[in-house]
Parts: structure tokens; sequence; C-alpha cells
């Protein structure tokens, strides 16, 4: 009871406890394996192609990776919170149909369509959450289900409204010259363009960090997927956050969605199946945990990242590019038996 | 068996708060019961808790103790009966509810997230912020300052704040939790089996915990299926059978001996006994129990 806090220090109290050094402390965080990763790729793909360091093709490559890297956001964050998404490819593309479509079909300024497909996509992030947390299905059940809707959806409404497997263009309507300078336009940085999806995605990774990490809602959202029983009994509102997770990604996806419309002026209605599984392995491979409660979203984009040098990089080498499947199921398989590591080594000690 | 039970009909209106002096019960159970579907959990259970005072809930496994502590912690809610709050009627719907009166609760299991650090693990729920509107942030080098400032105050030397939870020993983590919900201001502290899985020497680092709760005032509802433990820390003891009361005594009323020998059943090790003497070749076992039966039910009745 007389214990207190000027009690000298601690550190060597126990001997039952080694100190470990800050090298131990860095091999702790859960991007660090994603981190090694990447720099060995750079490295590689540095020395194998000479065009990969350019400034034009590094740009290239960020741009490669920032439309993996803004979705991994939402789908990191979502997996530490215990839960994964697998309507995420084509609820991109839901997102886009609808701002193209809505506008053109009733020709009002395209600005009225984007801001109608960020209620979709919010919608549908909600529905997915609200169905998990009301019946306590897997999200893998869930998502499935909502991926093979939205789907349907997208191709079937595309055809009845605009009789074609793409939506119609809308370069010539009002707002489309604004609409693209604010999504899909190019910064010159010292001679390079660079694409502005790429500080789209530092902008929300650095968010994402901040949340997750420095307040109560990132608390939740580690509590949430680390044990969602000890969360609730404590008082986090875990059915609160988990909803809140979806409909992040559902943002997420609005931005990338608004990217792809306003890149050119349509959208294939049929695009986006399959990239989900992109954004998770992207998550994976950044050290979050299928299982939740454990991950980051630097860790997430370091993910992307590599994804987006794997990607261009195997080009840029001039190699087949029917490698780089391969490639990305080795990659995923590594940081995963990493992360399943790392994760035996913080519960067991 | 003459240990005096207290009188189920008076004891809510005689008792009288030590702390506040008025006639009322920080907490208070009058025939409550919980049925899941056709079974029924619980039934008929009376009990108060007090300001500084230990209430010990003994019994088996299923005597209706998990029942009991999920009614009062608001993850469950009763079919029958009354549960009172400072003299207050209520029914909670949620853990939060019951938090939000000062009721805190230490499960056995479930009191921590392993995979987060131990600052993190202490205010979840809770956590203080500063800066306002939607950049609110976290006060972590605060928080930090806290958690180490608590847990010394209880004892408990920890390296680093900053580990996984999931790191400490089980007993380490009990009284985190024991920390957290006293430095949360709780009025009455539940704790769920906290000495269960514990060894000797920690299960008594746990009971001083329980001792120095009670002594800053919380009321105490103190779960477990050893005697051994509940007798030297409890004020008043609560016993469970089959989902339904089968005793319930002040401390000055009750020996170790006959709270043991409730708790065990008298009937039941005659019983065993017999059995054993009848498979035979058990010769020492069976004097064993019998001394055994002698001396709970000797004590009992002398």
């Amino acid at each position: 009871m007389t214990q207190t806090l000027a009690k000298p220090a601690p550190l060597a109290a126990d001997e039952r406890i080694g100190r470990r050094s800050p090298f131990q402390k860095l091999l702790g965080r859960p991007e660090v394996g994603a981190l090694v990763g990447a720099i060995v790729l750079f490295v590689f793909f540095s020395v194998v192609s000479s065009t990969f360091i350019q400034p034009s093709s590094f740009a290239t490559v960020l741009y490669g990776s920032s439309t993996i890297g803004i979705m991994a956001v939402g789908v990191s964050l979502l997996m530490i919170g215990g839960e994964f998404d697998l309507s995420t490819g084509v609820a991109v593309i839901s997102s886009a149909l609808t701002a193209s479509m809505f506008a053109w079909y009733f020709s009002l300024n395209v600005w009225v369509g984007v801001a109608l497909a960020l209620v979709v996509s919010l919608t549908i992030g909600f529905i997915n959450g609200w169905i998990l947390v009301k019946t306590k299905l897997p999200s893998f059940i869930v998502t499935l289900a909502t991926f093979l809707m939205l789907t349907g959806l997208n191709l079937a409404l595309t055809r009845l409204i605009s009789n074609g497997v793409s939506s119609p263009s809308i370069a010539q309507m009002e707002g489309f010259a604004s609409a693209r300078a604010v999504f899909a336009s190019s910064v010159n940085i010292a001679g390079v363009e660079v694409k502005i999806t790429v500080f789209f995605w530092i902008v929300l990774v650095a968010v994402a960090s901040w949340v997750l990490l420095r307040t109560k809602v990132g608390n939740w959202i580690f509590a949430s997927g680390g044990d969602a029983n000890a969360a609730r009994a404590v008082g986090v509102p875990v059915t609160k956050t988990k909803i809140g997770l979806f409909m992040a990604v559902g943002f997420c996806g609005w931005v990338l969605g608004m990217h792809n419309l306003f890149a050119f002026d349509s959208v294939q209605s049929g695009e986006g199946v399959g990239n989900e599984f992109l954004y998770i392995i992207a998550a994976v491979i950044g050290g979050c945990l299928l299982t939740g409660g454990y991950g980051s979203a630097v860790g997430g984009a370091i993910g992307a990242f590599i994804f987006g040098m794997a990607n261009k990089g195997i080009v840029y080498a001039q190699w087949n590019p029917d490698w780089f499947k391969f490639f990305l199921g080795l990659m995923l398989l590594l940081a995963t038996i990493v992360n399943l590591i790392v994760k035996r080594r913080a519960e067991l000690k | 068996m003459n240990a005096k039970e207290i009188d189920q009909k008076t004891l809510l209106q005689n008792e009288t708060d030590p702390l506040t002096h008025t006639p009322v019960h920080l907490l208070s159970l009058d025939k409550v019961g919980k049925n899941y579907g056709n079974i029924v959990a619980l039934s008929d259970v009376t009990m108060a808790v007090d300001n500084g005072r230990v209430t010990c809930v003994l019994g088996d496994n299923g005597a209706g103790k998990s029942t009991l502590i999920k009614i009062i912690a608001g993850l469950h809610q009763h079919d029958h009966g009354v549960l009172k709050v400072m003299g207050e009627e209520r029914k909670f719907t949620s853990p939060r509810d019951a938090l939000d009166v000062g009721i805190a609760t230490v499960y056995q299991d479930l009191a921590v997230v392993p995979l987060m650090p131990i600052w993190r693990n202490f205010f979840l729920g809770s956590e203080l912020t500063s800066g306002f509107g939607p950049f609110k942030s976290l006060d972590v080098q605060k928080m930090k300052d806290i958690t180490n400032h608590e847990l010394a105050e209880m004892g408990i030397d920890l390296r680093d704040v900053e580990q996984p939870i999931g790191q400490l020993s089980g007993g380490e983590r009990q009284c985190v939790a024991i920390a957290r919900a006293v430095y949360f201001g709780a009025k009455v502290l539940i704790l769920d089996e906290p000495t269960a899985a514990l060894g000797v020497k920690q299960s008594g680092v746990v009971l001083r915990y329980i001792l120095q709760a009670r002594d800053r005032g919380l009321g105490v509802i103190f779960i477990t299926h050893n005697p051994h433990h509940a007798f030297p820390v409890g004020d008043r003891f609560l016993l469970l059978k089959r989902g339904k009361s089968i005793g319930y005594y002040e401390k000055k009323d009750i020996t170790l001996d006959e709270l043991t020998a409730q708790m065990a059943g008298g009937a039941e090790l005659a019983e065993l006994a017999h059995e054993l003497e009848q498979i035979g070749g058990h010769g020492d076992v069976v004097k064993e129990v019998k001394s055994e039966v002698a001396q709970t039910s000797g004590k009992s009745h002398s």
C-alpha cells in the first residue's frame, strides 16, 4: 500500500522479466514484417530494372498502390475490428455507377450524383454492419451475400437504365470538369506528375492512424476485434463500432469509385469483382490479424505499396506478368505466417 | 446445524447501511428469479449488499452463481422478484446501465482484451480525452501515469504498462481489473471466482485486494466455491444450490467448518463413504472421509 510512484525505477525490480531492447520493441510492431518485405522488394526491383527507380515510373507505382491503398485503409480498420468485407470490390463500382447514372438520367449536375453516391456507399456499409450485428452471422456470409447482390444490381440496373454494359458518358455534363479536378487530377511535383489519389491515400492513412491510436474510437476498434465480449462488459458500444467500421469502408469505396468514374467518363458495370481480395491481402500483408484486435493503418498502406511495386515492377523488369499472381500468393503466405508468430508471442509471452 | 440463518423476511426491513445509517441497502435482491426457456436457473434469491461489507456467494458448479451475477451486472434480466439500487427498483438492460449506477464486475475470464496494452485495458470504455469537438484525442500520458500509479497503490509493480495485458499472470490480470473498478468509482464490486485459477500465494494477494476495496467503502460481492477463501474476508454468506438459496448467514453466526459442511453437503460425504466401503479396497480413504463426516457434522451440531 505504501508503494508510490516515487519508488525507484521498477525496471530492474523483477528478475523474471528481461529488458527489451529498442530493436526488439520494433520487431513487436504489427507492420514490421511488411516493412522488411517492402524494402527487400524495392531494392530487388531497383537492381533488376533501371526504369523502376526513375521518378516518373515511381509515381506510377505510387498511383497503382494508392488505388489499392485507399480501400486497404478502411479494410484494415475493419479487420482490426474483427470483421472483413467481401463486397468492397463491387461496392466501389456501385458507387461510381450511382453517381454517373443518376446524374445522367435526371440531367443533373454531376455533383448531385457524387453526393448521392456517398449516401449509397455509406448505406451499403451500414446495411452490412447492421445485418451482421443483428443476426450475429459471420461477416464472411453477410458480405458474400452483399457482394453477389451488388454484382447483380450493377449489371442489371446498368442494362435497365443505359441499355448497355457500361454507364453512359457524362463528360459533357455540368460539373464534370470540377469533379474531375477533385477526384482524378494530377499534381506536378518537381517535374513529376503525381496522381491526386496518392494524396487521398496519404491523408486517409494519417487520419486512420490517428483515430486508431489516439482516440476513444480507436480503442474501441481494437477491443471489439480483440474480445467483443470483454469490450461489451466494460461498456464499449461494440455494435456501433462495427457498423461504423463498415461505413468507413463504404466511405473509402466512394472515394475510389469517384476516382474510377472521373479518371474516364464512364464505368464498366461488370468491373470490381475480385478486387475485394486485393484489399484484404494488402491488410493481411500489412500485419492485420484476420481474427481481429491487432494491426495498423500504416501496415495496410505498406501492404498496398508492396502490391503496387510487385504489380508494376514485374512490368518494368520486362517479365511475364503471369508470375504476378504466384508472387502475390507467396507474399500472402509468408506475411500470414509472420503475423501468426507475432500473435502467439504476444499471447503466450 | 444450529447456525442462525438471516431471516429472509426481516433482512430487508431491519438492517441499516453501516456507512450511511439509512435503512436503504446499496443493492438488494428480493426473491429474484430467472428462467432460461423452461429451465429455472435461479429462484427466490434474497440478498443485500452494503457499503464496506463483503457478501460472499458460495455454491458448486451449476448452483446459479453465474446467473446471479449476470443479473446484477446487467448482462441478463431477471424474470421474477425485485432488484433495488439505493432503494430504487431497477432492471438493467445492458452492462453500461449497471456501470452507470456504480456496479462494476470483474469477470474471471473476460475481464480484459489480451492483445491490448495494460493502460488501454485499464481505461477501456472510459477513456480520458483532451481537446474538443472532432479533435478530441486520448490523453495518453495521463492515462499511463494513472495506470502506473493505481497499480502501484495496489502493490502491483509492473515494468511497462505498454505491454499487452495477455502477458500478465492470471492474478496480476485480476488485480488490474480490480484496480480499474476501484479507480472508476465503483460502489458495488462483483468478483466472479477471482481465485479459481490462482495458486495459493496469488489467491492471497487477490483476497487482500478484496479487503482493500472493502476498506475503501465499496460493497463487494465475492463469488467463489472455496469456503476457505470466502470465510476470512466475508461478512455475509449466501449459499446457493441448484438455483436456490440454501442459507444466508452473518459471519458471527457461522463457523468455517459449518460453512464447509454446508458447501460440501455432510449427507453427500456420508454417502460417498458408504459407497466406497461397498466397493472395498479403499480402507484408508473410507476412514478419511468418515472422519471428515464426523468432524463436520460434530462441529455443526455442537
